[in-house]
């Protein structure tokens, strides 16, 4: 297996990581706070919001936002790094 | 001017709005099919996430959404979650792999990397049937503003509407589109946000809608806004604002079904075709996503105080009172009263017996802020958003349907021989073609179309998101698998849409869904299905040749994307 090669599978098992963790916050904010355990997180308040309420019409896509934020700044990093980046 | 009325108001803001599109499309054309597909492949990040958002926000996100939300309460939260989280899914999982797979259309990626001409031709029809149930009601959304505000006739608007994006659609390509939906994208979001801060200060005495609508009421009476809602809504009869009706398992598919198909949406994955790098093609999907959530987050801020408003009004008031929107609105016959008990006044209850007035979802955006009594010029800014959200989202499906003849259908399929220039006038000729098509539709729209736009998301997650991703992500995935998927994931969804939507096959009622799921939330399980399938049939078949195993070994890696390009 050539340098390059070794480069390019060491990247993508990284990639796989950073796609597993942010996939899964998504997964919790969105299904998991704002459907599954939206009716006991509803007890909680925020000022006029209940909570489980809240992460369905607001927190999710905040989250979200900033997901895809986080994904491009690892990546910018994860290029760097293994020499991928142009 | 500051006793300018609605109707000249309106008239100078759409007018310099198509003034500046059509200004913008001159100084834009397309010189080359490069040009025409991915607007020359330089368009900068920030650029394209300002024309991905407005080529994303349709009609029925600026005029439709927050009524739907308004109605439906917490269940709107589906549209909320599903027509955002879908970009994580894009920017992780399709958009940069994509670009640097570098092709022009969705159905090229899908024909090269499963080495079949098959594959392609289904891409193709999966990639027409989304896109033209989409454009068709996009037409309608203009023609619908043009009545209520400009006072013409639904079909000249439908047909000056089909202008405007003729001209700037086939003049330009995606070059041209790209341009003018930058302009879109701001016109869209001042129109959509000024009416928003006004309500927001006028209920709660906080400018930020998102903080408002979490606020108490600017009434002294120090209850919070949610609460007065919650309230309201249960004195009348209705589910309380914050609680939802769906079961747990519908609500769960239907924003599965809204997330995955808005990532596979061909009109959506090739905006990101046009930029230059992978890096730059990420970024694009985070501006896009950061663009499209303030008015996302905004909308349902505007639901709660346009319901709170509205039930303030109308509910048990006399009829003979009310202010003259609600007149203007029943003109177009989008409101509807009937006095029932014949007392004079609004009975507003959940009760179909007794309730006395039905309203039309797509009212609660356009005729909020003249029920807010907002200044003439808000009231005609939100006309001109309305108009930028449907020509935006239906110039750049025009894109997808023409680019899907002239390219994969004429150039790689049937007429590899065509000259640059002779694919640049298919091109042209094909936009052509479907903006009349389209503008068909507009005028005469079959009854189904409103419940179909919402289902194309369903074909969507159904057909292309299983084939692209497991195209990129794994290696071994073969044409015989990919296309049993496709066609299954997509017959599926088509089967379930026409038996429980349109009643064919021994129709069916909600008791009979399976596993409790609507149609709209049957995406999910259609590309479920398709990953099965392919995964299984993938078993059983001969693996992809090794060149296509090095292309998904390059897609990987980010650097070299080089230029997109046909061939």
């Amino acid at each position: 297996m050539s340098e390059k090669q070794k480069h390019a599978t060491a990247y993508w098992r990284e990639n796989i990581r950073y796609l597993v963790v942010l996939l899964s916050i998504w997964f919790a904010v969105s299904y998991g706070a704002g459907i599954l355990f939206k009716d006991a997180l509803d007890s909680i308040r925020l000022g006029g919001f209940k909570l489980g309420f809240w992460f369905a019409q607001q927190g999710s896509i905040y989250v979200f936002v900033i997901l895809i934020f986080v994904y491009i700044r690892l990546m910018n990093t994860l290029d760097k790094k293994y020499g991928f980046d142009e | 001017m500051s006793n300018m009325d609605v109707q000249t108001w309106t008239y100078l803001l759409v007018g310099l709005s198509f003034a500046l599109y059509i200004g913008i499309a001159i100084w834009s054309r397309a010189g080359s099919t490069r040009d025409f597909y991915v607007a020359g492949g330089g368009v900068s990040p920030l650029a394209n996430g300002m024309a991905t958002a407005a080529d994303w926000m349709s009609a029925a996100s600026f005029i439709s959404m927050a009524g739907i939300i308004a109605f439906a309460g917490y269940d709107g939260s589906v549209y909320l979650m599903g027509w955002t989280g879908g970009y994580v899914l894009l920017a992780l999982l399709l958009a940069p792999y994509l670009r640097k797979f570098g092709k022009y259309t969705v159905p090229d990626f899908i024909g090269d990397r499963y080495y079949s001409k098959t594959a392609r031709i289904v891409a193709v029809i999966c990639a027409l049937i989304v896109s033209f149930t989409y454009v068709a009601g996009q037409m309608r959304g203009v023609g619908v503003v043009f009545s209520r505000f400009l006072e013409v006739d639904i079909n000249t608007g439908v047909i000056i509407g089909m202008f405007i994006v003729l001209f700037y659609a086939v003049l330009g390509g995606m070059k041209g589109i790209t341009y003018t939906q930058v302009a879109q994208y701001c016109v869209l979001i001042f129109a959509f946000m000024v009416p928003a801060i006004f309500i927001s200060i006028q209920m709660t005495g906080n400018p930020i809608p998102q903080i408002g609508m979490g606020s108490t009421l600017d009434d002294g009476s120090g209850t919070y806004l949610l609460d007065k809602l919650d309230g309201l809504s249960t004195e009348l009869g209705f589910a309380a604002y914050t609680e939802g009706q769906k079961s747990l398992v519908d609500v769960f598919a239907i924003t599965l079904a809204l997330m995955v198909g808005t990532a596979g949406l061909p009109h959506v994955i090739v905006r990101f075709f046009t930029v230059k790098r992978v890096k730059d093609a990420r970024k694009s999907a985070g501006w896009a996503l950061l663009l499209i959530a303030i008015l996302y987050t905004t909308a349902p801020a505007v639901a709660v105080f346009a319901k709170t408003n509205l039930l303030k009004t109308v509910s048990d008031q006399a009829y003979a009172e009310m202010p003259g929107w609600f007149k203007n609105w029943e003109n177009t016959g989008l409101l509807t009263f009937d006095d029932k008990n014949a007392d004079g006044r609004i009975q507003y209850l959940a009760d179909d017996e007794t309730n006395e007035l039905i309203i039309d979802n797509d009212i609660m955006v356009l005729a909020n802020p003249e029920i807010a009594q907002l200044p003439a010029w808000v009231i005609a800014l939100v006309a001109a958003g309305g108009l930028a959200a449907a020509l935006s989202t239906a110039a750049g499906l025009l894109l997808v349907i023409s680019s899907s003849v002239s390219h994969d259908l004429i150039k790689k399929t049937f007429r590899p021989d065509i000259s640059e220039k002779g694919e640049l006038w298919a091109a042209r000729i094909s936009a052509t073609v479907a903006v009349i098509i389209a503008g068909y539709f507009g005028i005469n729209p079959p009854g189904f179309v409103a419940a179909v736009v919402a289902l194309a998301f369903g074909l969507a997650a159904a057909s292309f998101f299983p084939a692209i991703v497991l195209g990129i992500f794994y290696k071994k995935m073969n044409k015989e698998g990919a296309i049993a998927g496709m066609v299954v994931g997509i017959a599926s969804m088509l089967l379930y849409m026409m038996k429980f939507k349109f009643d064919m096959f021994g129709g069916g009622t909600p008791e009979d869904w399976w596993f409790d799921i609507s149609p709209e939330g049957f995406g999910t399980v259609a590309m479920l299905l398709n990953f099965i399938v392919s995964v299984t049939v993938m078993q059983f078949t001969p693996e992809p040749p090794a060149d296509v195993q090095d292309i998904v070994e390059d897609i990987r890696i980010p650097n070299g994307a080089g230029e997109a390009s046909g061939h």
